[in-house]
């Protein structure tokens, strides 16, 4: 036997550790970067970062392929094949820029709006937002229309604050957690810590999901729903609550708007608001005294049911006692629930039942004194340790804004929100929709060479606020704020192309885009999206959609459709702001924000998008961006980082403030403010004081808090809108009772889908075809282990999904003959796809699924034309039309949830065939050029062998 | 070195995954990758990376299982099939059928701590451990044309640049779900030896003989929401539960 | 199993040299006759093609060297050792026959010993593996030492009708040491329908006690290392076919000729040297199809975790 070899233990990981933060998902981690010999080694989650603290994905190991990969753009690209070709040259930055400001400048100068801005999941709308505000088109968004929108527009409406990003189960406390239709999510590190957290501690997880795998496989307890059905379930349960008088009746005092008195008046424009006081504070009635009295009113004993003559004549009752008298009726009794969800009385009733005995049997306390906002002490915060997550399962549906707000109106009457071991806010929320702006963008907003009057996107009071003209015609591209979508607080970007291409409501020249995939998974009908941009106007020749600049670091198949490709850096070559005016990354315990800085430099003529952004300002003089000599602000965007303010002493970062960089939140700029982040692991935390931590939304330290911090300059308390009076004035205008009076053919819609409180409706697909045609659902779920498109140019990725199956509920494989490996044709009201099957037992009766955004097109991404990606894997998106099948009218309605235009992803219906084998999944596409890359793509990748000995 | 140590190794160092917890993210299937390609030995590559036959070495892989109980069909609450995610990765097992039948030495276990290593310098690349492994816990790395296997990442937890905090596996170390778990097996009191104890820790396959030292959780029972004890109701109608709301202000 | 060329190759191959040498060993065949010279050379040729074959599969060939050194524990490292040692008795055979047409009794037993040795460390290498339960069995080194026997006993047929000097036992034994190959076979096919399934996915995975287990999602949608190595998986229809061309190539055809030339008694020239001729190879084949289907019936434990 020889001795065993001597192994070298103690190497040295790296010559060097960076610390930056994670951009494979909107999670945003911090990870350790160790650099050896100038490339990147290993990099792993920061144990420090209030985030992950420590943990990392398989995305976030998986970084090193991504920064490597292939794919990368190397330079800016002017097109020169048509359309679609991929075929480019190469052009300098100056070219390119020039060219740009060429373009944005004439639109700016003529007609503003013929600008569209739309910007994907970049997780700096802080910046691109007041760039498109200076430009002053009225036309920008997010991609949160296509995303989520429902969850937060709802969240905000009712509490201030909803699940997304932001606020979190109280994980350390919780007993009770229930979770609607999440697979992944964007915080998907602190979800995986904390179920693993509570399930040790041996509380319950309930996952509400058709599919169960993932979080849903360790779920305690699965209810396999049929999707679109969750606000049925959620109001079974409120009506089995009340039934049972499990609520929190001293929490719906004090902190909702339970007790505000709505006028009852029907047939007149005021039916159904608050009644209010001359200051517009709403009234409740003092049940002592019998009158009516302003809300708050020190020592008053509000009634929470009755109808009372008001001093001036009219009725009103407690929005209460609308609440009650609707869910108590029996069409939500468990038994009517059953049928359209799926799920067993017997279920509804136990899940009621184990809600109510958390909440009530199992309350908690942390004794600490602290003091609410009418400056009442109190002893200790009392917890009921039920707390709730949902996520695109609720929000990806017609009925979203509904059902998220059934949700948070179950969470209000246990009692259950922001309170020790329930869902709790992570600031800067929450933050009541008074403190939200309104939308701009009506035509007195906006005009030649000017700046929008103010920001773009913001919560509508009511219809008065809608940006529309005259006849009601939309005033943006995307119909945002219009009939159509009154409520879309985050735009509708999944429309914007294909009304530019209709004309509808008008044409635009120039299309701008950063980052979003829009010629393929985030579109909808995405074969209608690539016509749509190849399409000529038959008269000029020319595109129907003149011109695209798009912003993107990788070959994507948007890349091949644009005009003017800007080549974005990695995530590892430049700075980011993950800033508290943006999209938070606080947790309910602290205030958080962090960077991203260069840890390698670009070896490509490529540059940061954001920094590219400041310079096109620049050139193009908008305001804020250059002085009154018009000479440029910033430098560059970690400049514009340091030294922009948005209020005074209010900037993007608000860590290390202050000349001397002692001040948290309000203070000096500091020009070595990136230098202490670095220094701080890219991040910079601030703990909320214990007193501050609860109830936040009615918590005198907090506020204060959060004044000091600068998130108010004022405190802003938030009453939970159980009853919502926005809808209810929506709602008016339908019925004709309220100026500006909706159209007639909007009128029904908006009646049904406004209603002030909660209800459940068929999604709206569902209801427009034939149940019969097609009977079952097609859902697509996230993969934990990939990004949209992003993961397949990624070799370490792409192993673990290199191509989709459809998995099809036993039940159906037995009626349809199918088994594992064979193929079928999947077919919706829009389209039918050909595809390989699976039989999977674990998942709804009704429901088949598959995994998001594997399907790819050939040519791109740097893969090679045969990649599986392309010939096997493919895209649900090639069922769902942006638009309704026509009613009987012959209108078509954008397939998305009337109130907030969000797209309605999974309302999608289908029918099965089995199909002959195949070699290739169907409908095929042609493959697109291969844009721009100067790296070849290698025949063998032996990552890291120089270093091994 | 293909014989066994002779004697019980005084450390038997090993993984416990926990299968209640595991989501099966592939976290640790990466990370595992990413440390272990410019670590221990050779790079593990990938073959055809950007093309249609991509396929590369890999020291841990999640597999997904449905289980479905006898009889069990799908209803309304929690279908009676589930699904485990399940990690796999060498179970550094006491009988170690890969090490005995390494005609070259190149395979061994430590008789240290149990750590069944390669040493790449003397591997063949013949193939038969990976056969004698009944879990297909060996890879041949195709371009280095040597074995690879986990090797519990020696290099980390021994390596003294790290700080002691992070001297365990990469994979233990990144896993979200915490569903991995570090330790010796050896010392009863061990937080994995205790977990094992508690929670009814399984071998895989012992009909195989291998004796594995890394251990599994299984999944716990699920808790039906059917049986839970209804709430009790009143029947007396909204007229009632006003009057029960009214009693219930008085008391605020 | 993934039946490797190279791996098929070299068992039949080198499984005929040490068969073939074996009967050398045993003094069976004059050691004057040319054809007897060519007997020995084409034996080694045999065995040391096999052996080159062999190497064909290994990632790092310039060490195999290395593989002698773990005789005490590896079948496999066994079978490198024996397979040089043998080398020495069959080359001092070889070269008594080639260079003074002699036979020497006392390296020809040995040699024939080692050869049989040899062969069963071949054979064990599978045998001792329980990860493969096909392989795992006493059955494997009798049907490989069976085989090994008869497919040398038909070449030495062949040498023997060549040289002219026919023993007509020879092809007597000859067939009966077919027949006892194939009972072999037919033993270790039953064992294989009937054996009770060791490792199972609930084993695998052992959730066994929750339910049925199968594989929802691979770990990796495309093939890897192992389910390339350990997942082959042949066609039921298509085995049986299989295994009655084995059977009949590697069986009853040379079976036949053989018997025919033994019971006949009186085919001799170029008649015996064509029919044994064919039937060495017709056994080539038949073995070579048998060999196949050691690999590609035999299912690996991890297929468990791989849904196949
Ligand atoms: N069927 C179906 N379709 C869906 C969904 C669904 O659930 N089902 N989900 C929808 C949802 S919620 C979303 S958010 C969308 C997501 O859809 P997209 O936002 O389009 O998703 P990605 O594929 O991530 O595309 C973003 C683009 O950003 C580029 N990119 C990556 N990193 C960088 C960078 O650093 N800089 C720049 N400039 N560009 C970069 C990528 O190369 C890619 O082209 O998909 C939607 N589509
Ligand atoms: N790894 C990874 N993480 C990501 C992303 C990614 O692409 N990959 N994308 C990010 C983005 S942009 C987003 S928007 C988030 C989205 O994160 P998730 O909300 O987790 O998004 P989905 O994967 O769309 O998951 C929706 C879940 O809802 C279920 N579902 C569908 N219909 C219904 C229904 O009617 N009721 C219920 N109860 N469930 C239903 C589906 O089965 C699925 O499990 O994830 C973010 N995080
Ligand atoms: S969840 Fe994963 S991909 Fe997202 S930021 Fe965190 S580590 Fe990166
Ligand atoms: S799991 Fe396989 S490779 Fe690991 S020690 Fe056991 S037999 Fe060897
Ligand atoms: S592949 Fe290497 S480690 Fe495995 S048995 Fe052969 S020589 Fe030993
Ligand atoms: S212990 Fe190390 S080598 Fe083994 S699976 Fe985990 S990360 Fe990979
Ligand atoms: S990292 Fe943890 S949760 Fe994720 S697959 Fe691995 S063991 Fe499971
Ligand atoms: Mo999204």
């Amino acid at each position: 036997m020889s001795p065993e070899p001597r192994l070298a233990l103690s190497k040295p990981v790296s010559d060097e550790v960076r610390k930056t933060t994670c951009y494979m998902c909107a999670c945003r981690c911090g990870i350790d970067v160790h650099i050896k010999d100038g490339k990147v080694r290993y990099i792993e989650g920061n144990r420090d970062h209030p985030v992950n603290k420590g943990v990392l994905c398989a995305k976030g190991s998986a970084g090193i392929m991504q920064h490597y990969a292939p794919a990368r753009l190397s330079s800016p690209l002017l097109r020169t094949g048509p359309r679609g070709s991929g075929q480019f040259k190469a052009i300098s930055w100056d070219e390119a820029l020039a060219l740009a400001v060429d373009w944005m400048g004439e639109v700016r100068a003529r007609d503003p709006k013929k600008l569209a801005f739309f910007t994907g999941r970049d997780q700096s709308q802080s910046l691109t937002g007041f760039f498109a505000q200076q430009f002053g088109t009225p036309n920008y968004a997010a991609h949160g229309g296509f995303c989520s929108v429902n969850m937060a527009a709802a969240g905000i409406m009712t509490l201030g604050g909803g699940f997304w990003e932001f606020g979190s189960p109280d994980w350390d406390r919780t007993k009770l957690f229930v979770m609607f239709g999440v697979a992944e999510d964007h915080d998907s590190n602190p979800i995986k810590i904390g179920i693993s957290k509570l399930k040790s501690r041996g509380a319950r997880f309930v996952s509400v999901n058709p599919v169960r795998t993932g979080y849903s496989s360790i779920a305690d307890s699965w209810i396999g729903i049929r999707p679109g059905t969750d606000g049925l379930l959620v109001l079974s349960v409120i009506h089995e609550l009340l039934k049972a008088r499990k609520i929190d009746v001293d929490f719906l005092v004090r902190y909702t708007n339970a007790p505000w008195l709505v006028v009852d008046a029907p047939g007149t424009a005021e039916h159904g608001l608050f009644a209010r006081d001359d200051e517009g504070k709403a009234l409740v009635w003092e049940s002592v005294t019998e009158r009516e009295v302003a809300n708050g009113t020190k020592g008053a004993r509000a009634s929470l049911s009755g109808r009372y003559q008001l001093e001036d004549g009219r009725f009103a009752v407690p929005s209460f006692q609308l609440l009650a008298e609707k869910y108590l009726d029996d069409r939500y009794a468990p038994d009517l629930a059953a049928v359209e969800t799926g799920v067993s009385a017997d279920v509804i009733r136990g899940l009621a039942a184990e809600i109510a005995r958390v909440a009530f049997d199992e309350s908690i306390e942390i004794a600490h004194p602290w003091t609410d906002m009418n400056g009442e002490r109190h002893a200790s915060f009392i917890g009921r340790p039920v707390s709730f997550h949902a996520m695109r399962g609720i929000s990806a549906h017609s009925n979203g804004f509904q059902t998220a707000r059934a949700i948070h109106v179950l969470q209000a009457l246990i009692g259950a929100v922001d309170c020790p071991g329930a869902f709790r806010f992570e600031p800067p929320y929450p933050k009541p929709v008074e403190a939200h702006p309104t939308p701009h963008g009506k035509a007195e907003h906006f005009g030649s060479n000017k700046p929008l009057s103010g920001p773009h996107l913001g919560f509508p009071r009511g219809p008065e606020d809608l940006l529309i003209g005259p006849d009601g015609v939309p005033n943006r591209i995307d119909k945002a704020f219009s009939w159509d979508a009154p409520i879309s607080a985050h735009g509708l970007m999944h429309m914007v192309i294909a009304n530019a291409h209709a004309g509808d409501p008008y044409r635009i020249d120039l299309l701008f885009m950063y980052m979003a995939n829009m010629a393929w998974n985030s579109s909808m009908n995405t074969a209608g999206v690539i016509k749509m941009l190849e399409d000529r106007d038959e008269a000029t020749g020319e595109y129907v959609i003149p011109k695209i600049i798009y912003s993107d670091a990788y070959a994507s198949e948007m890349v091949a459709y644009a005009d003017l490709v800007l080549p974005d850096t990695t995530y590892l070559e430049r700075h980011d702001c993950i800033s508290l005016l943006d999209r938070p990354i606080s947790e309910p315990d602290s205030v958080n924000d962090a960077i991203r800085w260069p840890v390698v430099e670009p070896d490509r003529d490529v540059r940061g998008f954001q920094s590219v952004l400041i310079d096109l300002a620049g050139r193009l003089k908008l305001p804020g961006f250059v002085d009154s000599r018009g000479v440029p602000l910033y430098k560059d965007f970690a400049d514009y980082i340091v030294r922009h303010e948005r209020r005074p002493g209010i900037g993007p970062l608000a860590g290390f403030r202050g000349v001397a960089g002692d001040r948290v939140g309000r203070g000096a700029s500091n020009p070595d403010q990136l230098k202490r982040y670095i220094e701080n692991g890219a991040f910079f935390s601030a703990h909320i004081p214990l007193e501050a931590q609860f109830f936040k939304h009615a918590n005198r330290a907090y506020q204060d808090f959060a004044v000091k911090m600068g998130f108010f300059d004022t405190p802003q308390p938030v009453t939970f809108q159980l009853y919502s009076e926005i809808c209810q004035k929506f709602r008016l205008s339908a019925q004709g009772l309220r100026e500006p009076v909706a159209p007639e053919t909007h009128r029904e819609r908006l009646e049904m889908a406004f209603d002030p409180l909660p209800d459940w409706c068929r999604p709206l697909e569902e209801a427009g075809v034939d149940r019969a045609e097609f009977p079952y659902h097609a859902v697509t779920q996230r993969p934990m282990a990939m990004y949209h498109s992003w993961g397949s140019m990624n070799a370490w990725l792409r192993q673990i999904h290199t191509r989709n199956v459809m998995y099809v509920p036993g039940a159906i494989c037995d009626e349809v003959g199918l088994s594992t490996g064979d193929w079928a044709w999947i077919i919706s009201h829009h389209g039918r796809i050909k595809v390989e099957i699976a039989r999977s037992d674990a998942v709804n009766r009704d429901t088949m699924w598959t995994w998001n955004a594997i399907g790819k097109r050939k040519g791109a991404w740097g893969l090679s034309n045969d990649a599986p990606e392309s010939n096997r894997g493919f895209l649900l998106n090639h069922l769902i039309h942006e638009l309704l099948p026509p009613k009987g009218d012959g209108m078509r309605w954008s397939n998305s949830d009337p109130v907030t235009g969000q797209a309605a992803w999974y309302d999608l219906r289908v029918r099965i065939e089995k199909a002959e084998p195949d070699e290739v999944s169907r409908p095929t596409f042609a493959h697109v050029g291969r844009a721009g890359s100067t790296h070849p793509s290698p025949a063998e990748l032996r990552y890291g062998q120089e270093w091994s000995e | 070195m293909t014989m066994l140590p002779t004697l019980p190794t005084p450390k038997k160092l090993g993984l416990v995954i926990d299968l209640d917890v595991c989501v099966g993210c592939h976290a640790c299937v990466i990370s595992c990758k990413e440390w272990n390609t410019g670590g221990y030995g050779a790079a593990l590559s990938d073959q055809d990376p950007y093309g249609s036959q991509v396929s590369g070495t890999f020291l841990n892989r999640i597999h997904t299982f449905e289980v479905v109980p006898e009889g069990g069909e799908v209803v309304g609450e929690a279908g009676d099939a589930r699904i485990v995610h399940f990690p796999k990765s060498c179970l550094h097992c006491e009988d170690a059928s890969c090490v005995t039948v390494c005609p070259t030495g190149a395979s061994y276990k430590r008789s240290a701590d149990g750590i069944v290593l390669v040493d790449e310098d003397k591997c063949i690349g013949c193939g038969l451990c990976a056969w004698a492994c009944p879990y297909g816990a060996r890879e041949m790395d195709l371009a280095a044309g040597v074995m690879k296997k986990c090797t519990l990442c020696v290099d980390r937890i021994y390596n003294e640049t790290l700080q002691e905090i992070d001297r365990v596996p990469s994979c233990v170390r990144t896993c979200p779900a915490n569903a991995r778990h570090y330790g010796d097996f050896a010392d009863p009191t061990s937080k994995v030896s205790m977990m094992v104890a508690e929670r009814g820790g399984i071998d895989l396959m012992p009909e195989q003989g291998t004796r594995p030292v890394n251990k599994y959780l299984p999944p716990r029972p699920r808790k039906p929401l059917a049986s839970t004890l209804p709430l009790a109701e009143n029947t007396d109608g909204a007229k009632g539960f006003f009057a029960w709301l009214d009693g219930m202000l008085d008391r605020i | 199993m993934h039946p490797a060329p190279s791996i098929i190759l070299f068992t039949t191959l080198s499984g005929l040299g040490y068969g073939l040498a074996a009967v050398l060993g045993f003094g069976l065949l004059d050691p004057s006759a040319i054809a007897t010279k060519f007997a020995h050379i084409l034996a080694l040729a045999l065995i040391a093609g096999g052996l080159v074959s062999s190497t064909l599969h290994l990632g790092n060939p310039q060490r195999a060297w290395r593989a002698f050194s773990q005789w005490r524990s590896s079948w496999l490292s066994r079978e490198g050792v024996m397979a040089v040692l043998t080398f020495v008795p069959l080359g001092i055979n070889a070269i008594a026959s080639v260079w003074s047409g002699r036979y020497l009794p006392l390296p020809g037993l040995i040699g024939a010993v080692f050869c049989g040795v040899t062969v069963y460390c071949t054979a064990m290498i599978y045998a001792s593996l329980r990860s493969v339960q096909a392989w795992n069995t006493e059955w494997t080194p009798v049907s490989y030492l069976l085989f090994a026997l008869a497919g040398g006993l038909v070449l030495a047929s062949f040498f023997s009708a060549l040289g002219g000097n026919a023993y007509p036992l020879l092809p007597l034994l000859t067939a009966m040491a077919i027949g006892a190959a194939w009972l072999a076979k037919a033993y270790w096919w039953a064992r294989l329908r009937a054996m009770a399934v060791l490792s199972t996915p609930e084993t695998a995975t052992g959730l066994g006690a929750i339910g049925k287990v199968r594989l929802l999602e691979p770990p990796h949608m495309n093939g890897n290392y192992l389910t390339n190595e350990m997942g082959f998986r042949v066609a039921r229809k298509h085995a049986a076919r299989l295994r009655q061309i084995a059977v009949i190539s590697g069986g009853v055809l040379p079976a036949l000729l053989l018997a025919v030339l033994a019971l006949s008694g009186d085919i001799s020239g170029a008649p015996a040297v064509a029919m044994s001729g064919v039937a060495v190879l017709l056994i080539f084949g038949g073995t070579l199809v048998e060999r196949w289907l050691f690999f590609a019936e035999a299912r690996h434990s991890v297929m468990n975790y791989y849904g196949s």
